[in-house]
């Protein structure tokens, strides 16, 4: 009897293995969970529509998830029905609870829709609302999530950088569905969309929330906001960055540094050493410990270029050091390197840089 | 209230790594390790907190190799009253030192979790989010800045998001992880690295905790980044213009 057991149990093991596996090769439905401010899709939101495209070359099935709450939330829901030509559905979760972006009900929210919809991907972007909603809703999952992934190969295998961007770690993800992500935006560009291409649209349909548990949500409140008015292009998505380091000396200078990003259409970062210093606020900070960013053109003055801010830019297209110690680490990366007093260079770049295009 | 605090045992943030030849993962042996950064200002939170008056005990917790009771005696060193070893071999992803972190609530029963916001070696940023999940208690991620209300039993916290900051009241018990700028962690003197090495470490195994890890992550590869190609000097500001608009292209 055993004997027939075994064999009855290999048999279909050989049989069913194969199926298993070309199943989940086959079929990619990913989970987009979408930022939204204002009407408006956050850009890195359709970057993360980007990389559950390269999870396989077939056709994926692809659903957006927005919440919130008011006319801002359909709007938003309307553009990110024709934000990409691979989106297939948008998933509207309108309530009260989601006015803010709290990890409780968020978490819950995304577990809800997992289990009606059974997605074998979950994605998100690593901002700072992917990072902390994501892993709280994979341990609702109980599966393991993956951070900050740069690189796609396979709907299962992903490159992240580790040891702040010093080393790349390829992971296989062998758990359960769903395979929980959150994706570097500046790794998976967006290419524009021409304005004519309203061919699909995707459908939009309502979260049917009358199951939700409210017990875990009430545990935490949303108290206030301070946010950076700067009418410059946003620090992660800008097409050149200029930064200023410890170098710079005082808040004052760096008053030179913004003329110049002024006249380049850049956004304005500092290092480490430039914020705990008070020159600038903390949100301008580039680096392992604050934003990563990778424009096309990076522009450090005054800037040493330790490990850690390294790790926020280094994969920028054309990196440009202007530095007086010509030993600094940072001409190490740099593409064009000028040693020089930056307080004589700023000016200069300045008056004869070309206007904003 | 007590305030458990875990702390990871990691490469010294100052260290140049080395990825191994083989590709299996980073040259740890005869390299400099110490506590995580970021599990330093946690502790030294719960450490001003307790300080204060609003929390009595403040429980220091690391699980992995034997080694990492000396980054235990650290956070003895710089103040806790006690610590727990968990005895854990091969590599431990988030998940796992998240289970392995609920059985440990469920037996001290701390009102505050403080974690740091992630390890600077895995760069995860996951342990707190998911430890809190599993627990169903709130979470206040990134802190910057936090109160506690003893009366109310709440804790304020501000916390640094994409475009500025952003304040949370959480019913305690609550999971907070810690930023770069809520403190300046202090330094262990010498009578308190003495008196450190009698304070209590209680070592558990995941047999005693039964906690079954079941790894649903492979590590495949770990390799070097790509170099990025040697760059040139330029001499003045009108070369570089020039190179910028006629060899880079961007501008």
């Amino acid at each position: 009897m055993a004997a027939i057991g075994a064999i009855i149990h290999r048999a279909l093991s050989k049989r069913t293995l194969p199926l298993a596996t070309t199943s989940i090769s086959r079929s990619i439905s990913a989970l987009v969970i979408v930022e939204h401010e204002g009407g408006a899709i956050k850009p890195q939101s359709v970057s993360a529509v980007a990389a559950a495209k390269s999870l396989s070359d077939d056709d994926n099935t692809i659903a957006m998830l927005l919440a919130g709450s008011g006319p801002s939330l359909h709007l938003a829901a309307s553009r990110a029905a024709t934000c990409h030509p691979s989106v297939s559905q948008v998933l509207v979760a309108d309530s009260d609870k989601f006015s803010y972006s709290l990890a409780e009900p968020w978490a819950k929210l995304v577990h809800l829709v997992h289990q009606r919809g059974g997605y074998s991907h979950v994605i998100a972007a690593s901002s700072s609302f992917g990072k902390n909603v994501l892993p709280r809703a994979a341990a609702l999952l109980d599966v393991s999530p993956i951070t900050d992934i740069v690189e796609i190969s396979g709907s299962s295998q992903f490159v992240r950088p580790i040891y702040a961007g010093n080393a790349l770690c390829t992971v296989r993800y062998t758990g359960a569905n769903p395979c929980m992500l959150t994706i570097r935006a500046t790794s998976f560009p967006v290419p524009p969309v021409s304005s004519d291409s309203k061919l699909n649209e995707a459908p939009i349909s309502q979260v049917d929330l009358s199951t939700f548990d409210e017990d875990i949500t009430g545990k935490s409140r949303y108290v206030g906001h301070t946010s950076q008015d700067t009418e410059r292009p946003d620090l992660g998505n800008a097409r050149i960055v200029v930064t200023g380091g410890r170098g710079l000396k005082s808040a004052e200078n760096f008053k030179m540094l913004e003329k110049l990003a002024e006249k380049l259409g850049a956004a304005v970062g500092a290092t480490r050493a430039a914020v705990d210093a008070g020159f600038v606020p903390n949100d301008l900070q580039v680096g392992q410990t604050g934003k990563i960013v990778a424009p096309e053109l990076y522009m450090a003055f005054g800037v040493s270029g330790a490990i850690q801010h390294l790790a926020g830019m280094r994969d920028s297209k054309v990196i440009v050091a202007v530095n007086k110690d010509a030993d600094a680490p940072i001409f190490q990366v740099a593409d064009y390197g000028l040693v020089g007093d930056l307080f004589v260079v700023i000016p200069e770049l300045s008056e004869k840089l070309p206007g904003k295009k | 209230m007590k305030i458990m605090v875990p702390i990871k045992r990691v490469i010294d943030y100052a260290v140049k790594i080395r990825v191994k030849p083989d590709k299996t993962g980073v040259e740890t042996s005869n390299v400099k390790m110490s506590m995580n950064p970021f599990c330093e200002i946690a502790l030294e939170e719960a450490l001003r907190i307790k300080e204060s008056g609003l929390a009595t005990e403040v429980v220091a917790v690391s699980m992995g190799p034997t080694q990492c009771v000396d980054t235990l005696r650290t956070g003895l060193a710089m103040g806790a009253e006690r610590g727990i070893y968990v005895e854990a071999k091969g590599d431990l992803f988030p998940l796992s030192v998240a289970k392995i972190l609920k059985k440990l609530i469920e037996i001290e029963k701390p009102g505050l979790l403080i974690l740091g916001k992630q390890a600077i070696d895995d760069d995860c940023n996951q342990t707190g989010q998911m430890v809190a999940g599993l627990l169903g208690w709130p979470q206040g991620t990134f802190a910057s800045k936090v109160l506690l209300d003893k009366e109310k039993q709440v804790a304020t916290v501000e916390r640094e998001v994409d475009g500025g900051l952003e304040t949370l009241c959480l019913d305690l018990p609550a999971v907070i992880t810690t930023d770069l700028r809520l403190n300046q962690p202090r330094y262990a003197t010498l009578p308190n690295i003495m008196k450190a090495k009698s304070k209590v470490i209680k070592k558990f195994t995941l047999l005693d905790l039964n906690v079954e890890i079941k790894p649903d992550l492979e590590i495949v590869e770990v390799r070097e980044p790509p170099k990025r190609k040697a760059g040139v000097i330029v001499s003045s500001v009108d070369e570089l213009i020039d190179k910028l608009r006629n060899e880079a292209h961007v501008i």
